[in-house]
């Protein structure tokens, strides 16, 4: 048996503006981790990412970065990716600015 | 100051508007990632954890007021308000939009600034001394060496692809305040007789393999210092390893063939290169000193100073951390702390920058420079001046005196913004800085260096902070290394392990047995860490962070 598959999201950095987003289940892109597709199944994945990778133009840099179900949608499962949800902790610049906008 | 040469100006304005086309031609899909990464790195463009980062070159450290205020505009136009002043003399913006840079880059070149030699495996931009062209116990000023160097760099085609980054460092006085020997190339000026000349050490570096740099020249004289430096450089180019890019730096080329061996080869190549250096070189050289003669210092008698001194206390407590002796009597070097506790080490405000401006025109003869400590310097304030300048300085919020104390912390921007980064640096520098202040401890406690890294990488210098904090990773948790007796000067050394790593919120406490260790260790007050830390060892700090059964258990 091959080991349990990490639930995964797409993830990369806007080619514009640089800021973090995620692919959604309809093929669009968010700037919302909760709003992320959450991918059970690695083949799907893999087929997610490279839809992603086939988007230079919008996109830099996509990869699979693991996550969990949660009650809002799917959770970043590393400190690294929960940083990356949220912007730097010592100014609430990020996404955290436009959360409290 | 150096003034950018009609060559100068027309390299950079060519080098703005190629890459505003290739920025083009990546929005418009000419350009793939891959083909545009490399273009955006010369530039200085990189894209980190939430946003685009500029890293923006202040060569060897020097800045014009009105360079300061076009930083300060940029910071307000096209970012959030604010830079961030670096371990290598760079400003770093963080949140740049890919479609604004070719108009920053303009607005830099308007100043005679740019980001060119900020990334990539070429010769990055030399450091220097912040108190250079200063101090009172300087040779000579290292910056128009520095600015040589920099013309014989800028796209020099044979270094375009060295195995990896290359760093120069370079100093005038013997009290290393450059960390020379953490560098690729380490260059101190030294005088035999009336002969100016460098001692010249190589294969210095900090990173996963942290090496103290090697003498490759005792004396070399000043005519030969780039067919020199074009002898290492070229060296390392053919002998330097391009198989593993953990391995690829000087300082492996160095450790892995003997110093003796390097220098051999070095030595045969310069015999080779320098009949090819006719002497121009040594007429630019002396075109660039004449730019870098001091300012005409007034002669004002700073009596009134001594006597503001002796009636106020809070200038007493600020002017023994922050004003240096000058190498004019009637002068002084102020030091301008970024460090108010509780900010981000190195971080200032555009309001902040043009603040620095005004005072460096009013007090300053118009320089400032910023150091490898992330604090910005005036370096010619007349001593009658200082207790205006202290007063000014106390109304923008910018007289911390804490310069050289243990809230005094360099610290990399961590995986606050890091692409590269294991854990986070920042929030652990203004912890411990708001901690220590709590406590009333930093006077106390006196002159001690705290670095703090968040990735193997060591941007933050961790090996040579007397207390060195590096963020690692650990199965999916931040956890903090801690290195002791770690020393960046010329008397450097490479901190040693304590033992096993601290969880984020374990950091503070830690350093705070360590030091209260020191206080109760040291013979008098005016023995520093680093001294108490050479004269008893690790031991007695391990037990205070691990406890008796350390000894063995570490």
């Amino acid at each position: 048996m091959s080991r349990k598959f990490t639930p995964k999201v797409v993830t990369a950095n806007d080619l514009r503006e640089g800021d973090v987003i995620y692919l959604t289940a309809a093929g669009e892109w968010t700037r919302e981790h909760a709003q992320a597709e959450l991918i059970e199944d690695e083949a799907i994945a893999e087929l997610r990412l490279l839809k992603a990778m086939g988007q230079p133009d919008r996109v830099v840099g996509p990869y699979l970065a693991d996550a969990r179900p949660g009650p809002n949608g799917p959770e970043p499962t590393h400190f690294r990716e929960a940083f990356r949800t949220r912007g730097p902790s010592n100014y609430a610049h990020g996404k955290q600015e436009r959360a409290h906008v | 100051m150096y003034n950018y040469s009609d060559f100068d100006e027309a390299f950079l304005r060519e080098r703005c508007a190629q890459f505003r086309a290739q920025v083009e031609r990546r929005l418009d899909g000419s350009l793939t990632e891959e083909e545009f990464r490399p273009l955006r790195l010369m530039n200085g463009l990189y894209l980190q954890l939430h946003a685009y980062m500029l890293r923006v070159a202040i060569p060897y450290g020097t800045l014009s007021a009105r360079q300061m205020r076009q930083l300060a505009h940029i910071a307000e136009t096209w970012d959030k308000g604010y830079g961030h002043f670096t371990t290598r003399q760079n400003i770093q913006y963080n949140w740049p939009k890919l479609t604004d840079v070719p108009d920053i880059l303009d607005a830099l070149a308007d100043v005679g600034l740019h980001a060119i030699q900020t990334s990539g495996n070429c010769i990055r931009n030399v450091t220097a001394d912040h108190f250079a062209g200063a101090a009172a116990d300087e040779i000579a000023d290292p910056r128009p060496y520095a600015e040589l160097i920099r013309q014989w760099s800028t796209d020099h085609p044979e270094f375009q692809f060295l195995p990896r980054k290359f760093k120069i460092a370079i100093t005038g006085a013997e009290a290393d305040r450059a960390v020379i020997r953490a560098h690729d190339i380490g260059l101190q000026i030294v005088a035999r007789g009336e002969e100016i000349g460098f001692k010249v050490l190589v294969g210095g570096g900090l990173g996963r393999t942290p090496l103290i740099g090697q003498v490759i020249r005792d004396f070399l004289p000043e005519s030969d210092l780039l067919p020199y430096l074009e002898a290492i450089v070229s060296t390392y180019n053919l002998m330097g390893r391009r198989d593993n890019k953990y391995k690829a730096r000087i300082k492996i080329t160095v450790f892995e063939n003997g110093i003796d061996a390097f220098r051999d080869a070095t030595e045969e190549q310069f015999a080779r290169l320098r009949p090819a250096f006719s002497g121009v070189d040594q007429a630019l050289l002396a075109g660039i000193k004449a730019q870098f003669a001091p300012p005409a210092f007034r002669n004002a008698d700073p009596a009134p100073y001594e006597a503001a001194l002796a009636v106020d206390p809070l200038l007493r407590a600020w002017a023994r951390q922050s004003v240096t002796a000058h190498r004019v009597d009637s002068h002084a070097i102020v030091t301008v702390s970024l460090k108010a506790h509780g900010q981000t080490p190195g971080d200032a405000s555009a309001d902040q920058m043009r603040t620095l401006a005004d005072l460096a025109e009013a007090y300053g003869y118009g320089e400032l420079r910023i150091s490898h400590e992330q604090n910005v310097i005036l370096p010619h304030v007349a001593r009658a001046d200082l207790p205006a300048l202290f007063e000014a300085l106390r109304k923008a919020d910018l007289a911390t005196a804490n310069i050289g104390l243990v809230s005094d912390i360099i610290a990399c921007p961590g995986m606050d913004y890091c692409a590269l980064a294991t854990a986070r640096s920042i929030p652990v520098a203004q912890g411990i800085a708001t901690h220590f202040q709590t406590l009333g401890l930093e006077q106390e406690i006196g002159a001690l260096k705290i670095k703090i890294s968040g990735c193997i990488n060591a941007c933050g210098h961790h090996h040579v902070g007397h207390i060195g904090i590096l963020g690692l990773d650990r199965a999916g948790v931040e956890n903090y290394q801690i290195t002791l007796g770690g020393d960046g000067t010329e008397t450097a050394s490479i901190g040693e392990r304590a033992g096993p790593g601290f969880a984020y919120d374990e950091v503070i406490p830690a350093i705070e047995r360590i030091l209260r260790a020191y206080l109760d260790l040291r013979t008098t007050p005016e023995e520093p860490f680093l001294e108490t830390y050479r004269r008893l060892g690790a031991q007695p700090f391990k037990t205070a962070l691990y406890g008796e059964g350390a000894r063995h258990a570490a």
